[in-house]
């Protein structure tokens, strides 16, 4: 049997008030860049994908990343995804008709679970990307997974299994889950393999893999092991490690199915 | 100037800004007149079949699509735009244009009968495709240039000679159908980088005989 979907490499660009910016969740943030020069740079490097995640702090200053979004999409002609602060069906139509093909939606999900119904029944299933924050726990009668819920950076506990909150995402509607460990985000030894595992083989939506890239041997075993349908990636790119060309290179020696051509 | 049909169905903006990006002029509209009027013609749609077939028949779109493709200009339909051309689709058990005899099929029906697993569905992502004929408007492109899918049905059509490429996703299902004057793309050559670019830039050029 076939099937040759390629995996797919997505650089992820955290943004604050337009420009690119990279700091431990929150925290001492630094400036990177402009974000369309560098989505532009990724887009002619072989990106499959872009992610942006808006971590302006202030509502008043949206506006400025809607700008950001709809430069983008004049400039490359892959998908890419907005999220950060989406917390309306106007939120959500905002970025889209700005550009953006899909938007992701996290914290305002947990809080809200019908924003998901609500923009899979506007936009479309394939617009939605359900975004999770998973810290591991222990199995407990609460958390049967042993993954819990998280939100505020991982600051706060929600008491939601993370297995069951993917179904429920998925039932609801969402076309994608971006899976983020936060035990693994920033450590650069690899993604969390346990967990973004039982979450692909559970679910029949493509899930992303997300935290803890630091060595093209981590996309490797998250895209293998793990069996994610993309991998995301920041730090090891942004500071040009690694760039993508060579990463994809390395996955296609590794056996792993990549977009070789752009 | 090519007419992008604006028959309410998804974002239409990054076809037009894929088409300005080469320097091609058009226009998304609903305008009856101006579609009449235009050399070309995209149709393209994101969304479920159902409710993209009451709005083209509400906006009394559906007759111009017809009309189009009886002219003789060329048309170019992109992702729903595509399914909705045949017959019907299980999506919805909607009845559709009826252009191109066949039926869209769900990925999930056929993969269930095959007993295939593991395959996520909507196939979303970049796959390749398998051309069967040459054609001018997918023309200049490399064997393993991919393009960027994401749909839960594909098309069938009744007769294979109006498959133009195939891609392989647990089925080698038809991701280019067309005849005549008429292409129509599964993928989104918009959102397909260069390989797609060049799709876009043959077709506002091509003169079908």
């Amino acid at each position: 049997m076939g099937a040759m979907l390629s995996k797919r490499i997505i650089p992820c660009l955290d943004v604050c008030e337009g420009r690119t910016t990279k700091g431990i969740k929150f925290k001492n943030n630094v400036d990177i860049g402009d974000p369309v020069e560098m989505a532009l740079m990724y887009y002619e490097a072989g990106a499959d994908e872009i992610v942006f995640y808006d971590i302006t702090a202030s509502h008043e200053k949206r506006d400025i990343m809607i700008d950001v979004v709809r430069k983008v999409a004049e400039t490359i002609f892959i998908p890419f995804s907005v999220g950060g602060g989406i917390r309306t069906l106007e939120d959500m139509r905002d970025v889209l008709l700005a550009g953006a093909e899909k938007v992701s939606v996290n914290s305002s999900a947990v809080k809200n679970p019908e924003i998901i119904s609500e923009g899979a029944a506007a936009f479309g299933n394939q617009c939605i990307v359900l975004g999770m924050d998973v810290k591991h726990v222990g199995k407990s009668e609460k958390i049967p997974s042993g993954y819990e819920i998280v939100i505020n950076g991982g600051r706060k506990y929600m008491g939601m299994d993370a297995l069951a909150w993917a179904l429920e995402g998925q039932a609801l509607g969402a076309g994608e889950i971006c899976l983020n460990s936060i035990d693994a985000d920033g450590t650069k030894d690899g993604y969390e393999l346990t967990l973004t595992e039982l979450i692909s083989s559970s679910v029949d939506i493509p899930v992303i893999a997300s935290g803890g890239a630091g060595h093209p041997v981590h996309l490797r075993d998250v895209l293998k092991q793990g069996k994610a349908d993309a991998a995301l990636i920041a730090s090891m790119v942004h500071y040009g490690t690694y760039t993508i060309p060579g990463i994809k290179s390395y996955l296609d020696n590794e056996g792993v199915n990549i977009r070789s051509s752009w | 100037m090519i007419a992008i049909i604006d028959y309410d169905a998804g974002n239409l903006t990054s076809v037009s800004r894929a088409l300005f990006h080469i320097n091609v002029e058009n226009v998304i509209t609903k305008d009856i007149k101006l579609i009449d009027s235009a050399q070309r013609i995209i149709f393209p749609g994101v969304g479920a079949a159902g409710s993209a077939m009451q709005s083209l028949i509400r906006l009394g779109l559906d007759d111009v699509i017809r009309r189009a493709i009886g002219s003789g200009k060329p048309v170019l339909g992109i992702c729903l735009g595509t399914q909705i051309i045949l017959q019907n689709s299980q999506e919805n058990q909607a009845k559709c244009l009826g252009i191109i005899d066949g039926s869209v099929r769900a990925f999930s029906d056929i993969f269930a009968s095959k007993k295939i697993k593991g395959l996520k569905i909507p196939h979303m992502g970049w796959n390749r495709i398998a051309l069967k004929t040459d054609h001018p408007v997918f023309a200049g492109l490399k064997e393993n240039d991919e393009f960027y899918f994401v749909h839960g049905y594909y098309p069938l059509p009744d007769n294979m000679s109006q498959v133009i490429a195939t891609t392989d996703y647990g089925i080698n299902f038809p991701s280019i159908i067309g005849m005549n004057n008429l292409v129509a793309t599964q993928f989104h050559p918009e959102k397909s980088g260069n390989p797609g670019l060049t799709i876009l830039k043959n077709f506002s050029k091509w003169e079908p005989c």
